[in-house]
């Protein structure tokens, strides 16, 4: 007890008795906690490999700022509504003319790709939430899953086979393609979303005598209906820069501003930015820019979009 | 006295008989079989997809399959003009890039997923895990032609000269070329394709670490990067081998990216700065321009092992992912 009192008011401690010393230290109250050397070569082994996990995701913001940066600052001064209306220029040394045709191109490709996708993958997510047995709903989620994970030049080559080969390039091959993608896509975030939808809706429906088509388009895909959005829009973005399906069934592109989708290639941009960066001749390359401007900020923008869509009718689900 | 009971059953059953000749129930009866019918269309329809695939390509590649054989892997001569294919360049290129995408991808991206799970404060967390998904969403042919007109000047005058005088001892790290399409160029590229894909779903991983178990360690006196490695990546390892699967499926498979960035070259050399091709930018460079049939049909027979490889890749992950969710809903 006299030992207690004694370590605040300053009286000698013999510092040949290690126990004494011990005794004093430990009944301090006052005295500041210190880390021992182990605990602070510890922590700062911690504090060293965050600081090496945030440099990391500086540097992904770092490549993600710059490739905006380089594409914005070469494509925006190309920019105007000349370019994004009219067609080539009639001599390319000349300068001046736009991607109007790629333009509406990739438009028309892309709708097409969707209005194949889009019923398909619906349909698909609908089977295997509510009609399919657990088992064959997990066999057509692992095709989907493989589906998405086939290379997008494989996919690009059975469309060549299948649609090009003997007919010659149309834009219809190239649609098909861009579906082939764009159906696990659809079909996954739809399931996902369907999934989210809370099975009470379901039984509330059939208690009151509804029958399943009538729940499914009243009640259960009208509060799916974010979820859909959103993964179809993610597909059209995704589909929208694909180049290789379009390399494959849509290349050597004439001047023509002709869009009959079946007989021949549809003016786009992925090919239009691709055949540039393959050219030796640098003049086609301001333009090029310009194009993958457009392409950048649309993609950038709708995934913006989607994303807050998704982020508003998650919540609503999951309230 | 007992109650006589009259069981419903008849009646109800005669009920619903007279009410379900009525024509609403018979049209419902018609919607429900024919809603059923076409989602089961649809299913069969992305079946039907992917083994259409499979066959369309494989068929394509039955003459050069029948022609060349298995020895189609190991050759290295391909020379449109003398009907001679082989695939070793190709395989070899494809290897390199991957292999060289997933080394620097994937601790990347591990690190990545760590910040935003583990470290960033919640209002960093949502502006910088959207933005490192965005770097998914760019385009190949954009990224690809950013590479070759600005990522690829700038390697050989300033980051090849560096790396091959620090580490020039290593074969890999070669003299510095003149144009910069080379190999490495077409890794950094497929590394910038890899890192969001291992990140975000690292990212979404480690957020499922239960809260308990980390408070656990730190109450056990733990730091952060402790409880990272004795918690955190322990229970998560597995997940991460398929998020790196996954994005090693995406860099054996891309073709418009790095045909554009890796000069097409047509040996084999030891040296990453030096050009090179693989199976996918081959097909992409030469489809659209074969000049015999033969040649198309070796196109298709590096389609049929992409394809081969890339459903291993995927199916590999996928069995992954399905062991590591029934190992994590059994330890619950």
């Amino acid at each position: 007890m006299s030992q207690l009192v004694a370590a605040g008011s300053g009286v000698e401690i013999d510092p040949s008795d290690p126990f004494a010393n011990f005794a004093t230290q430990q009944l301090d109250p006052a005295r500041p906690l210190i880390a021992s050397r182990q605990l602070r070569r510890r922590q700062m082994a911690s504090r060293v490999i965050e600081s090496g996990q945030t440099a990391a995701a500086l540097f992904a913001v770092a490549v993600l700022a710059f490739l905006v940066y380089s594409v914005a600052s070469r494509g925006a001064s190309v920019l105007s509504l000349e370019f994004l209306t009219k067609g080539p220029p009639a001599i390319e040394e000349a300068g001046g003319g736009g991607v109007g045709p790629e333009i509406v191109g990739t438009a028309t490709l892309v709708a097409f790709a969707t209005l194949m996708a889009m019923p398909i993958g619906i349909l698909a997510a609908l089977y295997m939430t509510e009609f399919a047995s657990s088992r064959s709903a997990r066999a057509l989620r692992l095709v989907l899953d493989l589906l998405f994970g086939v290379p997008s030049i494989v996919i690009a080559l059975f469309a060549f086979s299948l649609l090009v080969v003997g007919k010659g390039y149309n834009g219809f091959a190239g649609a098909f393609a861009l579906s082939i993608i764009m159906l696990p896509l659809v079909a996954r975030t739809t399931q996902e979303t369907l999934l989210l939808v809370p099975q009470g809706l379901r039984d509330a429906a059939a208690a009151l005598g509804v029958s399943r088509w009538r729940a499914l388009r009243g009640v259960v895909l009208p509060s799916a209906l974010g979820g859909i959005i959103t993964g179809t829009v993610l597909a059209v973005a995704r589909a929208a820069g694909e180049t290789a399906p379009l390399l494959l069934t849509n290349a050597f592109i004439g001047k023509t501003l002709d869009f009959s989708i079946f007989n021949q290639s549809i003016p786009n941009i992925p090919v239009y930015i691709y055949s540039a960066s393959t050219a030796a001749n640098p003049s086609g390359w301001a333009r090029a820019w310009g194009a993958a401007f457009v392409l950048l900020m649309f993609i950038l923008a709708v995934n913006i979009a989607a994303r807050t869509i998704h982020a508003r009718s998650r919540r609503k689900l999951t309230r | 006295m007992s109650v006589r009971l009259v069981p419903p059953a008849p009646r109800l059953r005669a009920f619903i008989a007279r009410s379900g000749k009525s024509a609403g129930a018979t049209a419902d009866r018609l919607g429900d079989g024919v809603l059923r019918g076409l989602c089961v269309f649809a299913a069969l329809l992305a079946l039907l997809a992917l083994l259409a695939l499979a066959y369309e390509v494989f068929n394509g590649a039955s003459l050069a399959i029948g022609h060349f054989g298995p020895s189609f892997l190991v050759h290295t001569t391909w020379a449109p003009n003398f009907s001679i294919f082989g695939a070793g360049v190709l395989l070899f290129g494809t290897v390199v890039t991957s292999a060289m995408a997933m080394l620097l991808a994937v601790p990347l991206g591990v690190a990545i997923a760590l910040y935003l799970s583990m470290v960033a404060p919640t209002r960093v967390r949502g502006i910088v895990g959207p933005m490192v998904e965005m770097l998914a969403a760019i385009p190949s042919v954009i990224l690809g032609f950013w590479g070759i007109l600005v990522l690829a000047p700038f390697l050989p005058k300033h980051l090849e000269p560096f790396l091959h005088s620090v580490l020039g001892f290593l074969p890999i790290f070669g003299p510095a070329q003149t144009t910069g399409a080379s190999l490495f160029t077409a890794g950094l590229i497929l590394t910038i394709m890899v890192l969001p894909i291992v990140a975000s779903i690292s990212r979404d991983l480690f957020l499922t670490v239960p809260q308990e178990m980390k408070d656990g360690a730190i109450a056990l006196g733990s730091t952060r990067w402790e409880v990272v490695r004795g918690v955190v990546l322990p229970s998560t390892a597995s997940g991460v081998v398929a998020a790196s699967f996954l994005g090693l499926g995406r860099a054996l498979g891309e073709a418009i990216a790095v045909a554009q960035v890796i000069g097409g070259g047509k040996a084999i050399f030891a040296s990453l700065f030096n050009p090179g091709d693989t199976l996918a930018s081959k097909i992409a460079i030469e489809a659209s321009g074969t000049i015999n049939k033969l040649q198309t049909s070796s196109l298709f027979y590096c389609g049929a092992m992409l394809l081969v490889i890339g459903l291993i890749v995927n199916l590999a992950a996928q069995v992954i992912t399905r062991r590591f969710e029934t190992h994590r809903a059994a330890a619950r």
